[in-house]
C-alpha cells in the first residue's frame, strides 16, 4: 500500500530521519514507536505528504503522493486545531465538502460517539471529545489508509480505552492503519507490525509478539531495592537491572530464581512477575528508557 | 478549482467572523465612534490656520510682501488655478492669490475669507468672488475613516488570521485534504471582501444617520472604489501571511504597514503642501488611492474618468500582491 525508501529529513544540520525504509501492506495496523525526538512524527508527516523528504522516495499504490492519495487518506494529527466559533456538525459538513467520496455523517457520529456534543462549539470540547471529532474528520472520506499520530497522548485512561475501541472498529473494516505512539502497551494492543525508531533510524522491525519472542526467553521479576541487601548478587539464571528504586531481575527460570531469593531470606511480599514488554525491548536495544 | 471546496472554506470563514461578536462589534462601532468624535470636535468648522493658495510667480509679488509675512496663515504654492478656485468655493482654502495678475478669489460666505480680505485691502488687488457652500472637515474625513477601517479589517482579518491558522495547525489539517492553496486563499479573500463590503455599507449608513455628510457622486462608482480598494488591502494582508509562522511577528509587521499607511495616506489631513518625499511615499500606498478616489467622488461628484488612474493603480496593486502572495504561500 505504502512504500518508503531510504527516507531522510534534515533540519539545519540535524538528522531528524536518517535513511528509513519500510513497506506497509494493505489492511494491517502499522505502528511507529519511539521516544520523543526519535523521528517518528517527522517520518509519518513525510508519509502523509505534509513534509517533503530531504531525500528518498514514498509511493502510495506504486505512485508518488498526489491528489489520489489526498482523496484516499484520512489523517488525525497530533497537534492540530479547528477553525473557531464553528460547531461540531458544521466542521463535519465542511470537511465532507472537500472530498468527492464520503461517509454519511450520521454513521460517523455513531462510530465516533459524537452525538452528545454534535451542536457544541469546537472550542468547548474536552480532550477526549476533540480526539473523537478529529478521528471522525480523518474517517470522513471513507479512507483506505488512516494515519493516527499519537492519538491518545494526554488522554485519561478511560478516553484512551474508548479510542482503542474505535481503532479496533476501523481495523475491522479492513482499512490500513498507520499509528505512531510512545505508549508501548498501545502498540502491543493494536498493531500487527511495528518499527521502533531512535535517533532517526529504525532499530527493530516486525510483529510485536514475534519481536518479543525473538529477543527474550525470560520473565521480569521486580522487587523494591530496599528489600535487597547491598551485596545482593543474581543467581545463574538471571541478570540484574536496577532502576527507579526497583530491581528488575531478568530470569530465564522464574521458579529457580524465586527459590534462590527465598533461600537468601529476602522478603517477597512486594515481588511481581511479568512477561517482557516492548518497553523492555527498547531498553534492551538502546540501553535507555523509552519515556525519558 | 472546485467550487464546492471553495464554498465550504468560504462558509467556515464567514461563520467564524460573524460569530466572533467582539471583533464584529469592534469593526462596526469603532468607525462610527471616530466619525462622531470628529463631527463633534469640528462642529464649528474651525481650523487652526488660515490657508491661502499662492498661484504663479511674479516680480510684482513684492507688492504683497507684507501680507505674505502674516503670522498664523499657511501660504501654499499651487499650480492648478481651476482646481484651487473650486477649493475656495468649498471652503477648503480660505483665499487664493494670483500673484501674476494681481487678483484674488474669496468665498463671500466664508468668515475666514472675509478676515483675510480685510488684510489685503491696502494692496488694491482685483476681487473675484465665489459663493459655494462649505465642506466641513467631517465631510472631508469620512472617506478617510471608512478607508482606514477597511485597511485594518483587511490587513488583520486576512494577514493575522492566516498566520494564526498556520501556527495552531488549522492549515496543516486543511492541507491534508484535497483543498488546494488556491481554493483556500480565494475563500479567505472572498470572505473578507464580503464582510468588508457589508460592514462598510452598514457603517456608511449608520454614520450618515448621525452626521449628514456630503455625497454628491455616483454610489456605483463609490462601490467600485470600495471593492477595488478592499481587494488591494486584502492582498497586502495575504502577502504578509504568505510565510510568517509567529503571530507576534505578523502583528508587528502588520502594525508597521498599517500605521504609516494611516498617517501618510491623507486619512486625517491633506498632504497638500507637505514635503514631496512624503507625497511620493503616499503614492506607493494603496490606501492613498482609495481615499483620494472616494473623496473626489463624494465631495466633488467626480465621475469614472476622473478616478480611472486611482482605480487602475488599485487593480495593479492587487494583481501584484496576490501574485507574489500566492506564489510564496506556504501551508507550514
Amino acid at each position: 500500500m505504502i512504500e518508503a525508501e531510504n527516507l531522510c529529513k534534515y533540519y539545519a544540520g540535524v538528522k531528524a530521519v536518517d535513511g528509513v525504509s519500510f513497506a506497509i501492506p494493505r489492511g494491517v495496523c502499522f505502528g511507529l514507536l519511539g521516544p520523543n525526538g526519535a523521528g517518528k512524527t517527522t517520518t509519518v508527516e513525510m508519509l502523509e505528504g505534509i513534509k517533503t523528504p530531504s531525500s528518498g522516495i514514498i509511493r502510495y499504490k506504486g505512485e508518488p503522493l498526489g491528489q489520489r492519495f489526498r482523496n484516499e487518506a484520512g489523517i488525525m494529527f497530533q497537534h492540530t486545531a479547528l477553525q473557531e466559533f464553528i460547531r461540531v456538525d458544521e466542521v463535519l459538513k465542511m470537511f465532507q465538502q472537500f472530498y468527492s467520496h464520503t461517509r454519511p455523517i450520521e454513521e460517523l457520529v455513531e462510530v465516533c460517539a459524537l452525538e452528545e456534543f454534535l451542536t457544541r462549539d469546537t472550542r468547548k470540547l474536552s480532550g477526549g471529545q476533540k480526539q473523537r471529532l478529529l478521528l471522525a474528520i480523518a474517517l470522513i472520506n471513507d479512507p483506505q489508509v488512516v494515519f493516527l499520530d499519537e492519538p491518545t497522548t494526554g488522554l485519561d485512561p478511560q478516553s484512551r480505552r474508548n479510542l482503542w475501541h474505535q481503532v479496533r472498529r476501523i481495523k475491522a473494516e479492513n482499512k490500513t492503519l498507520v499509528l505512531t505512539t510512545h505508549y508501548m502497551e498501545e502498540a502491543f494492543e493494536l498493531c500487527d507490525e511495528i518499527i521502533i525508531m531512535d535517533h532517526g533510524v529504525i532499530i527493530a522491525q516486525g510483529n510485536p509478539k514475534e519481536l518479543l519472542a525473538n529477543h527474550f526467553d525470560n520473565s521480569v521479576i521486580t522487587l523494591p531495592l530496599s528489600a535487597l541487601p547491598a551485596d545482593f548478587r543474581a543467581d545463574e539464571a538471571s541478570t540484574l537491572h536496577p532502576q527507579d528504586g526497583q530491581m528488575e531481575i531478568l530470569s530465564r527460570d522464574v521458579d529457580a530464581t524465586i527459590h534462590y531469593l527465598a533461600a537468601q531470606h529476602i522478603p517477597l511480599k512486594q515481588l511481581q512477575v511479568r512477561s517482557p514488554t516492548l518497553e523492555d525491548l527498547f531498553l534492551e536495544l538502546t540501553g535507555h528508557h523509552l519515556r525519558t | 478549482m472546485s467550487i464546492r471546496r471553495f464554498l465550504a472554506a468560504l462558509q467556515a470563514r464567514n461563520l467564524e467572523f460573524l460569530r466572533d461578536r467582539t471583533a464584529l462589534g469592534w469593526n462596526l462601532i469603532m468607525p462610527v465612534l471616530i466619525v462622531m468624535g470628529f463631527a463633534f470636535a469640528f462642529s464649528t468648522g474651525q481650523e487652526e490656520l488660515y490657508k491661502v493658495g499662492l498661484y504663479g510667480q511674479s516680480d510684482q509679488d513684492l507688492a504683497v510682501h507684507d501680507f505674505l509675512q502674516t503670522r498664523y496663515v499657511d501660504f501654499i504654492p499651487v499650480d492648478e488655478l481651476e482646481r484651487m478656485i473650486e477649493k475656495v468655493d468649498r471652503h477648503q482654502i480660505d483665499l487664493l492669490l494670483d500673484l501674476k495678475n494681481n487678483r484674488y478669489w474669496v468665498n463671500s460666505t466664508s468668515p475666514k475669507g472675509y478676515l483675510l480680505e480685510q488684510l489685503l485691502t491696502p494692496y488694491q488687488l482685483k476681487r473675484e468672488a465665489v459663493s459655494g457652500s462649505e465642506i466641513r472637515y467631517v465631510d472631508w474625513v469620512i472617506p478617510g475613516v471608512l478607508g482606514m477601517n477597511i485597511m485594518f479589517s483587511a490587513l488583520f482579518g486576512v494577514g493575522y488570521v492566516i498566520v494564526r491558522y498556520r501556527k495552531n495547525g488549522v492549515l496543516k489539517r486543511l492541507r491534508a485534504t484535497p483543498l488546494s492553496a488556491f481554493e483556500f486563499l480565494s475563500a479567505q479573500i472572498a470572505s473578507r471582501l464580503l464582510m468588508i463590503v457589508a460592514v462598510t455599507v452598514l457603517v456608511y449608513a449608520g454614520t450618515n444617520l448621525v452626521v449628514d455628510f456630503r455625497m454628491i457622486g455616483s454610489y456605483w462608482l463609490l462601490f467600485l472604489i470600495l471593492v477595488l480598494g478592499a481587494l488591494s488591502m486584502i492582498s497586502v494582508g495575504l502577502l504578509v501571511a504568505a510565510r510568517i509562522t509567529s503571530e507576534e511577528a505578523a502583528n508587528g509587521l502588520l502594525n508597521l504597514i498599517s500605521w504609516p499607511m494611516m498617517l501618510l495616506s491623507g486619512v486625517w489631513f491633506s498632504l497638500e503642501g507637505s514635503h514631496p518625499l512624503v507625497q511620493n511615499l503616499a503614492l506607493a500606498l494603496p490606501l492613498t488611492h482609495m481615499v483620494d478616489a472616494a473623496r473626489v467622488v463624494m465631495i466633488e461628484g467626480a465621475g469614472l474618468a476622473d478616478v480611472t488612474d486611482q482605480l487602475f493603480t488599485l487593480f495593479l496593486f492587487t494583481l501584484c500582491f496576490v501574485s507574489i502572495g500566492s506564489k510564496t504561500f506556504r501551508w507550514e
